[in-house]
């Protein structure tokens, strides 16, 4: 019951890119990244693609799929008509690397500024005393596969690279809502969460909530919860000067991952002196071309969405600049799935 | 001089998996610079993929366990076969390594009593698993990574190390590239801990996912390091058969640990055909038995769905031989007509959500279809049990990597835990090597130039072949040739081809436009350690003419005494595969004993 599936896909870099239109042939029950694939080992050896376990497990695969963030690996192809042509662009929010591949950097750097879970004493020989109903609730969270989808819908973030450095996002917010229900813990990280990682420029679209494949209540059992108990640090309704939910346990601690170089390494992090140039000219290969087909169906295919993107490419965001095509057909396609999702 | 980026460390761990992260948290916590080199993003290491839990004597749930019954069902789970003094190791300080995780925010799942509830699982003679629902890897891995986060251990993500580096015959260092540049790396490092994982990219049915392509051991090999174990590659009995797209994909064994049965398509449990005499006294031989012992372990045996994976799988496989297999070329697992469709929900969600999203199937409705799946290797690097050091000084090897541990066959549960005991046992003799060395040893220029020229060299190939077919072809060949059961004219065959694969694989040329980010080219380097630990398999596996855990012959189908006392080591010399045999260390009389017990 295979087919022949038609697939645009975005390639390119941080230095500019395009669409390549592709038929793959594809088989009952596979899913796009099946089809990904074997565009790779068939037709585009080069094609970048971010993987691990096809199987919804390990979030490396985020990708937008006719505009909607989804893993590509869960997006089973029975869920298209077989005449459709599907359209897979990288993730919006990250800067590109190279067709569907982003930096995520932005998400593990966040990460260091999580303050870890800390227990008031050693858990030796098994000490620790937690009722289920209690870890529960942060076991939800936990379920998180850090695909950051969340991260990548989150309009605080998409399409406002300034908000960046003062904005954590979903993904993080469900971490410190994780610990502040620890019932172990001993911080107290909603001043931080609130100030420092921008838990207020959320209003509660619960446009993360709807991408998430997981399934995590990241707004309803996060977020809001989260933002319930900040305000009780500030505000009490009934008593005043009697602050709710005031925890003597908890010791109020600000960001960590302190200021030196960071440990998330990244290419070309080398002494000056000794830095590498770009990777040297590739020796030229005379190796069968690519099928024509796939490279003069592109360049049609995305002329007219050129010109929009370009115009509305944010300026501090050299990357995005630089991807017009895909800004316009991410942006474009984001906006109908949104539309479409509002309506329901 | 060959342009690469130069870092200086003390530790560098290749791998970020459970055992990787552990390794550098405890080399760093041990006073170590200490970096981890992984191929992918942190936290999406093959340990997310582990399922059902960790093994670990804590007596949360049957206060009769303790570490030596643990070591029994370990030896015993590999056919006596494993390294006695790791498999100690292991059992005696897998609870500390849970509890640790514990401390680091990890959040298992509770006993009434609200310490940390453990599960059944096979060969395991009492509920032994610590667990998060059946995503435990993936806690594991995220509570690590955070820890690691934490103290500010450097990480180098989507890098991948092609070469290690000698000074003389003592570690020096590894060489490396960035994915994202294509640019080279070269890390001057006295020690280097391997945790890279396994080899089951090497077949075509999986559970394992791109990264397995045995670099680790392939890189150890070349680095003069030995190999053992290498015939004992066990294929998990349950892995996904529809659609093709996810064929291979792991099922979790607590399916069964939590009720599960198999049945053929007769709607027989077939499992109770299949009892060996070595497990005889311990298994239940009816189903009133089998399913009372839920309940109650102390009176009744366990079911035979409970036995170890590699008996299992064998029962699996001649089942569909034998024409009583599933529509689709598996056999049945049926948990939804055993336990409610709401504690199956609670129990197995991401089995329940993979079998509904993937699958089309909703598990509490109707049985699952399941064939076994390549999923872990026994074999790998000879280490010292209590070091995890190699012969070769400054080469350290951890989890699946190594070899010994496990003997023929693992028993579900004890990878996480070795992950755990060893990873820490690892960075901490690593960090003491470091500390108490004399003298650095240094990198030489020639050998950072010539893996450079190594590496690029699919760049400049005139050849014709594509890298994706020489590796499609090479895990045809060893699923068809090297796979669940095996015979010596077919492993003959596959050395041959293997040959063949290796005059191809000279012949790649890679297509495209550089080297950022470009997955033809990793394929096409990935094929140089893909094709040495297949001829490692294959070649062990036709030397040991018997039957015995993850290795079966067909045409030598028992169990030999005197292959029970023999370790085969390969080992490289001037670039060909040698093998030796190595007598098993000998377990002292005080362990002995506990296999003299009734049962």
């Amino acid at each position: 019951m295979g087919y022949d599936l038609r697939m645009r896909v975005w390639r390119g870099d941080a230095s500019g890119g395009d669409f390549s239109s592709y038929v793959v042939p594809v088989e009952e029950g596979e899913v796009v990244l099946d089809a990904i694939h074997r565009l790779q080992a068939e037709q585009t050896p080069d094609l970048a693609v971010r993987w691990n376990c096809k199987a919804g497990k390990c979030g490396s695969c985020s990708a937008e799929i006719n505009g909607k963030p989804r893993l590509m690996c869960m997006t089973r192809l029975s869920s298209f008509d077989p005449t459709e042509t599907i359209t897979v662009t990288p993730m919006r929010t990250f800067p590109v690397i190279r067709d569907l591949v982003t930096d995520v950097t932005f998400n593990y750097e966040k990460a260091r500024e999580v303050p870890a879970f800390t227990p008031a004493s050693s858990n030796a020989g098994g000490a620790f005393r937690m009722a289920q109903v209690d870890v529960e609730r942060g076991q939800e969270f936990r379920k998180c596969i850090e695909c950051f989808l969340c991260q990548n819908t989150c309009h605080v973030i998409r399409d406002h690279e300034e908000n960046k450095p003062s904005f954590a996002g979903p993904r993080f917010f469900i971490r410190y809502a994780e610990l502040d229900m620890h019932p172990l813990d001993t911080l107290d990280r909603r001043q931080m969460a609130q100030d420092s990682e921008g838990l207020g420029y959320c209003n509660i679209t619960k446009c993360c909530t709807e991408v998430c494949p997981e399934g995590i209540h990241i707004t309803d059992n996060g977020i809001i919860p989260l933002k319930e108990r900040v305000v009780d640090t500030k505000y009490d309704p009934v008593f005043l000067g009697l602050r709710i939910g005031r925890r003597r346990d908890r010791r109020v601690v600000g960001p960590a991952g302190g200021s030196g170089p960071s440990p998330i390494k990244r290419p070309g992090g080398v002494p000056v002196g000794t830095r590498v140039p770009a990777a040297p000219p590739v020796p030229a290969t005379p190796a069968p071309s690519l099928p024509a087909v796939a490279r003069s169906a592109s360049a049609s295919a995305s002329a007219s969405a050129v010109p929009v993107a370009t115009s509305t490419a944010h300026k501090a965001d050299k990357v995005k600049a630089a991807l017009p095509a895909v800004g316009a057909a991410a942006g474009i396609g984001f906006l109908a799935w949104a539309l479409r999702r509002r309506h329901k | 001089m060959t342009e690469t980026e130069r870092h200086d460390y003390d530790v560098v761990v290749i791998g970020a998996g459970g055992s990787g992260l552990r390794a550098a948290i405890a080399a760093h916590e041990s006073g170590a610079r200490t970096a981890i080199v992984c191929k992918s993003l942190l936290g999406k290491a093959h340990t997310v993929m582990a399922e059902g839990g960790i093994a670990a004597a804590m007596a949360n749930v049957w206060s009769e366990d303790n570490w030596r019954v643990h070591f029994r069902d370990t030896m015993r789970g590999g056919k006596m076969l494993n390294n006695w003094r790791m498999a100690q190791l292991h059992a005696q300080e897998a609870p500390e390594r849970v509890w640790e995780l514990e401390e680091w925010g990890a959040l298992f799942d509770r006993t009434d009593e609200g310490k940390i509830s453990q599960r059944d699982f096979g060969g395991h003679r009492y509920a032994r698993l610590a667990h998060v629902g059946d995503r435990t890897g993936l806690e594991m891995i995220r509570t690590l990574q955070q820890r690691a986060v934490e103290l500010g251990i450097d990480v180098f993500m989507e890098c991948t190390v092609t070469r290690l580096l000698l000074d003389g015959e003592r570690i020096a260092g590894a060489f490396a590239y960035w994915r994202e540049t294509g640019s080279f790396l070269t890390f001057n490092a006295p020690a280097v801990i391997l945790a890279t994982g396994g080899i089951g990219k090497s077949y075509t049915v999986t559970s394992n996912s791109w990264e397995y392509t045995g670099d680790g051991h392939a890189m150890a090999l070349w680095a003069g390091a030995s190999l053992i174990n290498m015939e004992f590659v066990q294929f998990h009995p349950t892995g996904m058969v529809w659609p093709p797209s996810v064929k291979g994909i792991l099922i979790t064994e607590s399916v069964r640990g939590e009720g599960g049965v198999l049945r053929n398509s007769e709607g027989k449990r077939f499992m109770f055909d299949y009892i060996p005499e070595f497990f005889k006294g311990e298994t239940a031989d009816n189903e009133a038995e089998a399913d009372a012992w839920y309940a109650d372990h102390i009176n009744n045996r366990r079911p035979p769905e409970l036995l170890p994976r590699d008996e299992v799988a064998r029962a699996i496989n001649s089942e569909i031989k034998a024409g009583r297999g599933s529509p689709h070329g598996g056999v049945f697992l049926d948990i939804a007509s055993r336990r409610t469709a709401e504690d199956i929900k609670r129990r197995l969600p991401s089995m329940y959500h993979q079998f509904k999203e993937l699958g089309d199937v909703d598990i509490t409705k109707e049985p699952m279809e399941v064939a076994p799946t390549c999923h872990y290797v026994m074999g790998g690097v000879e280490v010292d049990a209590d070091t995890q050091s190699s012969v070769v000084p400054g080469l350290y090897a951890v989890g699946e990597v190594s070899g010994g541990m496990h003997g023929s066959n693992r028993l579900g549960g004890n990878s996480l835990g070795d992950l755990l005991v060893f990873g820490k046992r690892a960075g901490e003799s690593a960090a003491s090597y470091v500390a108490h060395l004399p003298a650095r040893p240094g990198v030489r220029e020639t050998d950072v130039s010539a893996a450079a020229d190594e590496a690029l060299a699919p760049f400049a190939n005139p050849g014709a072949e594509n890298p994706y077919t020489v590796m499609h072809d090479l895990q045809d060949h060893m699923q068809s040739l090297v796979g669940i059961i095996r015979r010596g004219d077919e492993l003959e065959k596959a050395l041959k081809e293997i040959e063949q694969l290796k005059t191809r694989a000279k012949d790649v040329s890679v297509r495209g436009t550089g080297r950022a980010y470009n997955p033809g080219w990793h394929t096409a380097l990935d094929l140089r350690a893909m094709l040495t630990v297949s001829e490692c398999i294959a070649r062990a596996a036709l030397e040991r003419t018997e039957s015995r855990g993850g290795h079966t012959r067909d045409d030598y189908p028992a169990t030999d005494p005197q292959w029970g006392t023999v370790n085969l080591v390969l080992t490289e010399k001037r670039g060909n595969v040698q093998l030796d045999r190595k007598p098993l260390p000998v377990m002292p009389d005080d362990l002995k004993t506990l296999f003299e017990e009734s049962h």
